[in-house]
């Protein structure tokens, strides 16, 4: 019985040490911000892929073959995803790249990919931009206008007719989520009773939320990063708002509870995923990664795993590593279980699939609700 | 009508902001007749220093949030930015004191860009949370105040205002009723001539830089306390508002950019309060700030309360 259940890890150590047998491994290509400024999030979304292809191996890998991860970090630089798309596709030969969060970034490795055929999977870049490159590139991530739409889908729910938005007009991410809202608020039957706007580094919001104060929202839509929302928060609270905040992905960051202390508190946001979901599916993947890593993954690990997952379901489907066949295969993935949620691949590669909202109560995120698109 | 008044209030103190950054400006440019273009970036070292000294100094005020407590983490601000001022005179701008004044500036532009390097390198680029150190709140306005009482004051904001309003004196009176006022006043006037009396050009010059750095510290520690996220880059914007600010009123006066900065910050906040009246939209505060700089330039160069001076030939 021992000497039984070790044997097959032995033949897989002997397998992978003599080098003649490699192609008995599939080649996957990775790349991510292991260093550098976006480091936080490059190291999550890496943990995320790695742990999946350690999984997808110990269930015995896909068509019979293991799975062998080649990882290279760009360092947060940019121009080096271009090199380093180029040497995993000619020199490692891999038969897809999975990569990376921040959308700058997939958008440089994203034309050679497509050039080469090879298809590339990106777990977190949401501009709309990124699968537009071309026919070989994927997220599985939603894009920005989508959670637009939920939060003004939510709002609505919540018997909330009047909403004040607080834009930052130096971020497109911000402009877009701000359109998307209005468009679904006001399509809806909802008003948008005012409009303003922020730069990326204000610090003073005081005259924006003065002028909103007396336009009596129910909430307030701030769809921008934690930075200035924190501020946001805390000013609009100080003049007396009362009103909860609404917002998106981009609140999530590690200053933004400790800046705004209680003045987010019974405020929602819309995200990927959430670590404290009840699903079985969730709470497996926030256990297991938890034993590997010791902490909780975010966001970003969940889209790392399941970019992997994705593309290891597609090449099962495909029964081949063959590229046109298997970018046919992951173009037709549907309904596929994962942990940010039941993916399907659109017309134009993009994931859709519900979003989840949180809202911030004793000093943390809580679960809310998941929206379907 | 409260809206107005309250919109008056955030004007007043996002204005007593900038003038609080533009004094150490106007003040620097007033003696060198130099715009240290790195005096953002002294402010942002300043946050940066009360951030991780106000543990250590809180501490035997109980750590909690406490008014000599946050008066030392100030002093100690300010001393740290002084010598920072101080090294970042001998080392970068005196070698080129005899060079041409464009030299120097962008010196000033490399100083700056190198504390903005070096502050993401060290402190991270990530936005922290500074600490509460006086315990921050509305004031209470009674309600037999009436509709007035819905105004909100935060003693943060009557602080920033004091303490403008109180270094607006001190440097007054330092510049005119001391020695070294004297001395620096002189060498603005010149260098040569000071030099030849037996005043020591080098002291003034580094008590100049000393003064100008510890007023940004003050303000980093200051303006903090009010908006209590810091990050490497946060002096980028406020050093730009306060050169419009020392420029609007008379670079090189100190009343001048008191009042420019108040003047700014109110014409700011009024735009951006009234966007919909105006039909302009608030993303264009900064857009209406520097066209108010354009046209100061264009018909009084020399500020509101600047004194036209002739360059001789």
């Amino acid at each position: 019985m021992r000497i039984a259940s070790i044997l097959p890890i032995l033949a897989a150590l002997a397998l992978g040490a003599i080098p003649g047998l490699a192609q008995d491994q599939i080649k996957v290509g990775e790349f991510a911000s292991l260093s550098g400024g976006s480091a936080s999030f490059g190291q999550s979304s890496h943990n995320g892929t790695a742990l999946a292809i350690d999984e997808i191996n110990t269930g015995g890998g896909v068509l019979g073959k293991k799975l062998d991860l080649v990882t290279e970090d760009d360092r947060s630089v940019a121009g080096e995803p271009a090199t380093i798309a180029r040497k995993l596709i000619s020199q490692d030969n891999v038969i897809a790249v999975l990569g990376e969060v921040a959308s700058s970034k997939s958008l440089e490795a994203a034309p050679i990919c497509q050039e080469n055929h090879i298809p590339m999977i990106s777990p977190a870049s949401t501009n709309a931009k990124v699968t537009q490159v071309g026919d070989y590139i994927f997220r599985v991530c939603f894009i920005d206008p989508f959670q637009g739409k939920v939060m003004a889908k939510f709002a609505l729910s919540k018997g909330w007719q009047k909403i004040a938005l607080l834009k930052d007009v130096k971020q497109d991410y911000s402009m877009g989520l701000a359109q998307a809202f209005q468009d679904g608020f006001t399509g809806a039957g909802g008003s948008i009773v005012k409009v303003q706007e922020y730069s990326t580094g204000d610090k003073d919001f005081r005259a924006q939320l003065t002028s909103i104060k007396a336009s009596h929202p129910d909430a307030i839509f701030v769809p921008g990063y934690y930075g200035e929302v924190a501020l946001i928060a805390r000013q609009a609270r100080q003049l007396g708002i009362k009103a909860p905040l609404l917002g998106g992905d981009g609140w999530v960051g590690e200053s933004l509870l400790k800046v705004a202390g209680h003045a987010l508190d019974g405020s929602f946001f819309s995200n990927h995923y959430s670590q404290d979901d009840p699903s079985p599916v969730i709470q497996n993947f926030v256990k297991t990664y938890q034993a590997k890593y010791g902490e909780k993954p975010d966001a970003m690990a969940a889209l790392g795993y399941d970019s992997a997952k994705i593309l290891a379901d597609a090449i099962a489907r495909a029964g081949t590593t063959d590229e046109p066949k298997l970018r046919d295969a992951i173009a037709a993935t549907k309904d596929f279980k994962g942990v940010t949620g039941d993916i399907t691949l659109d017309a134009d590669r993009n994931a859709t699939k519900a979003a989840v909202i949180l809202t911030i109560a004793n000093g943390g995120f809580q679960f809310v609700q998941r929206v379907a698109p | 009508m409260i809206e107005f008044l309250q919109q008056l209030i955030n004007g007043l103190s996002l204005g007593a902001i900038y003038a609080l950054i533009a004094l150490g400006y106007t003040m620097v440019y007033g003696v060198l007749r130099f715009i240290n273009f790195a005096h953002g970036d002294v402010f942002m070292i300043g946050a940066f220093a009360g951030l991780y000294l106000a543990p250590l100094i809180m501490k035997p005020f109980g750590g909690g949030p406490s008014w000599p407590g946050a008066f030392l983490v100030l002093l100690a601000a300010m001393a740290i930015c002084a010598i920072l001022g101080i090294v970042i005179e001998k080392l970068a701008y005196r070698p080129l004191r005899n060079r041409p004044r464009l030299t120097v500036l962008i010196t000033a532009i490399g100083v700056s860009l190198f504390l903005e390097n070096f502050g993401q390198y060290a402190f991270g680029v990530d936005p922290q949370s500074f600490p509460d150190l006086i315990g921050d709140h509305a004031i209470a306005i009674p309600a037999s105040f009436g509709p007035l009482a819905d105004l909100t004051i935060m003693v943060s904001q009557v602080l920033v205002f004091a303490v403008t309003l109180f270094l607006l004196i001190a440097l007054r009176l330092i510049v005119t009723k001391t020695k070294l006022g004297t001395a620096m006043r002189a060498l603005s006037v010149n260098p040569v001539a000071t030099s030849l009396m037996g005043v020591n050009n080098d002291v003034v010059i580094s008590f100049t830089f000393g003064l100008g750095s510890a007023l940004a510290g003050a303000a980093g520690i200051l303006i903090s306390i009010q908006q209590p996220s810091i990050d490497p880059l946060m002096g980028l914007q406020p050093g730009i508002k306060a050169f419009v600010a020392a420029v609007l009123g008379g670079i090189g006066n100190i009343p001048g950019a008191a009042l420019g900065g108040v003047l700014l910050g109110v014409i700011e906040t009024l735009v951006v309060g009234y966007s919909d009246v105006l039909h302009i939209p608030s993303g264009y505060r900064d857009a209406v700030a520097f066209f108010l700089l354009i046209l100061i330039l264009l018909f009084r160069p020399a500020g509101l309360l600047g004194r036209v001076e002739r360059e001789k030939v």
